[in-house]
């Protein structure tokens, strides 16, 4: 009587996150797409993990940047192989290309959240096939678009402002990297999941590269890092 | 005593290797009216003969839009060949659905020749009685392809099926080669002669055929009667010497059709 009145009694699904990876951020540039998050991986708020992988290749032109529930994470990734696998067994010249792929996960999202069973993600795709740029997100209850340039979670608030300031259609590869660590710099000093190893992947027409990782040049010396509370009367 | 002991079920093969009934099904293909498609780089045309079966009914349809790239013309059973395009219809929908394009032409036929397989191979099914034309556009360009009761698929520049084919193969066999750069509306002439030449003498009016195109920038659309009647309009003017010499390959194609009995078994077809 006691599991069938507490609606969670038996639950068998993640309906919490555990360990969460945080912001990651996409943008449109010249010749494709440019992708940056960084490693860490928070159990709670503990920063527990610190070489989690949360960019990766899908098929031949897609690009997946993923934050939130890092085990949901690995069991879209294994949703992923086995779409592209079974797309490659055709071995017929067709290949799914990033607006496939896209509106497949959000169909996965919004179908688990209505079985009250989401995945804890919030997930960024971009990519290139046939000379076309492609970028957008979904969120873990299927909410999909597409734009110039997305984040997630708290690049939503830090990076998003400064991409809506600096973003341009022509930036060159160069300039779009520098924009790009210039917004995981700001995450880095006021997003306390944040870590300083970053990874950067590049798609275009040519195919993907993600980059090693690395960390930020940071200053810490400003005043008020060294000394928070000068001039906050009555705190300690 | 008995004339066939290897015929009377699908699975069945005889010591020659065959399998009747799946024979039988090839031939329900060739007593159906006949349809026939052709294809250039851009756009393919289908087209059909359309017969009632009696004074006092209308004709059953038999080119079907699958989805706004894909449509279907059918020689044989009718209502196999209804079901099937509603499979082919779902097949469509659903992959819209999931992945917001459309499903590649090549990979809907090779699902539906998947499900014409089966029928072959299982005890309690008997195959489809229908050819299947599919025309089609993607992302590799204008395709054509037939589908037959066998679970065999091809795909071809140009092909004709049901009765009478014959004919209308012979002429696409003469012309085929510059279908390739040819304009929409020259495929849609060359559709319309090479329905002509299964009509054996009977004038071609738009009453008794049915056209359609997919291509380029075109999404799957049968044509009304009345574009198709001013078109063999238009076409019958300056076709008069066109037909002189049509008709003198006309007989020899009626012919090619009935010595057909030589020809390889009908499942490589």
């Amino acid at each position: 009587m006691d599991t069938l009145l507490s609606s969670e009694g038996d639950s068998q699904r993640t309906q919490y996150p555990y360990v969460t990876g945080t912001s990651v951020i996409g943008i449109k540039y010249k010749d494709g797409i440019l992708m940056a998050a960084d490693m860490g991986g928070s159990y709670g708020s503990t920063i527990r993990y610190k070489s989690i992988e949360r960019l990766k290749q899908v098929g031949k032109h897609t690009l997946l940047g993923a934050s939130g529930e890092i085990s949901d994470y690995q069991e879209i990734l294994k949703y992923l192989d086995e779409l592209i696998l079974h797309d490659n067994m055709w071995d017929d010249g067709n290949s799914l290309g990033p607006k496939e792929v896209h509106n497949y996960l959000t169909r996965v999202m919004y179908n688990r959240r209505n079985k009250f069973d989401p995945l804890w993600n919030s997930l960024i795709l971009g990519g290139v096939k046939n000379g076309q740029k492609y970028l957008g997100s979904v969120s873990m209850i299927g909410v999909h678009f597409e734009d110039d340039h997305v984040a997630t979670g708290f690049g939503n608030h830090l990076a998003r402002p400064i991409l809506r300031e600096e973003w341009r259609d022509d930036l060159t590869f160069e300039e779009g990297v520098k924009l790009l660590e210039k917004c995981m710099r700001n995450l880095l000093y006021r997003d306390r999941s944040a870590v300083n190893k970053v990874q950067i992947a590049k798609i275009t027409e040519e195919g993907m590269t993600i980059s090693q990782p690395y960390s930020l040049k940071t200053y810490w010396d400003f005043a008020a890092f060294k000394n928070p509370t000068v001039g906050a009367e009555g705190s300690w | 005593m008995f004339r066939n002991q290897y015929d009377t079920d699908v699975t069945t093969w005889s010591p020659q290797g065959r399998l009747f009934q799946v024979e039988y099904a090839m031939e329900a293909v060739k007593q159906g009216s006949a349809a026939i498609g052709l294809r250039s780089k851009t756009h393919v045309v289908l087209a059909c003969v359309n017969k009632s079966n009696s004074e006092l009914s209308s004709h059953q349809r038999k080119i079907f839009k699958v989805d706004d790239h894909i449509g279907v013309a059918i020689a044989g059973l009718t209502a196999d060949g209804r079901v099937l395009s509603r499979y082919m219809r779902s097949e469509c929908i659903n992959y819209g659905y999931t992945y917001e394009s459309p499903l590649p032409v090549g990979r809907l036929v090779v699902q539906l020749a998947d499900k014409a397989q089966v029928c072959t191979q299982r005890s309690w099914k008997r195959p489809y009685g229908v050819g299947l034309l599919v025309a089609g556009l993607d992302e590799s360009g204008a395709h054509l392809y037939y589908n037959c009761p066998s679970g065999n698929y091809f795909e071809y520049q140009a092909f004709a099926i049901g009765s009478r084919s014959q004919a209308a193969k012979t002429y696409l066999e003469r012309k085929f080669e510059k279908f390739t750069s040819s304009s929409r509306d020259d495929l849609i002439k060359d559709a319309l002669f090479a329905i002509r030449e299964t009509l054996q003498g009977e004038k071609l009016t738009s009453s008794v055929c049915t056209v359609s195109v997919v291509g380029v920038e075109e999404p799957f659309t049968i044509l009304d009667q009345a574009t198709v009647q001013a078109l063999i309009n238009e076409f019958e003017i300056s076709a008069e010497e066109a037909p002189a010499n049509e008709a003198a390959a006309e007989p020899a194609g009626g012919d090619a059709g009935g010595a057909a009995a030589e020809e390889p078994a009908p499942m490589d077809i």
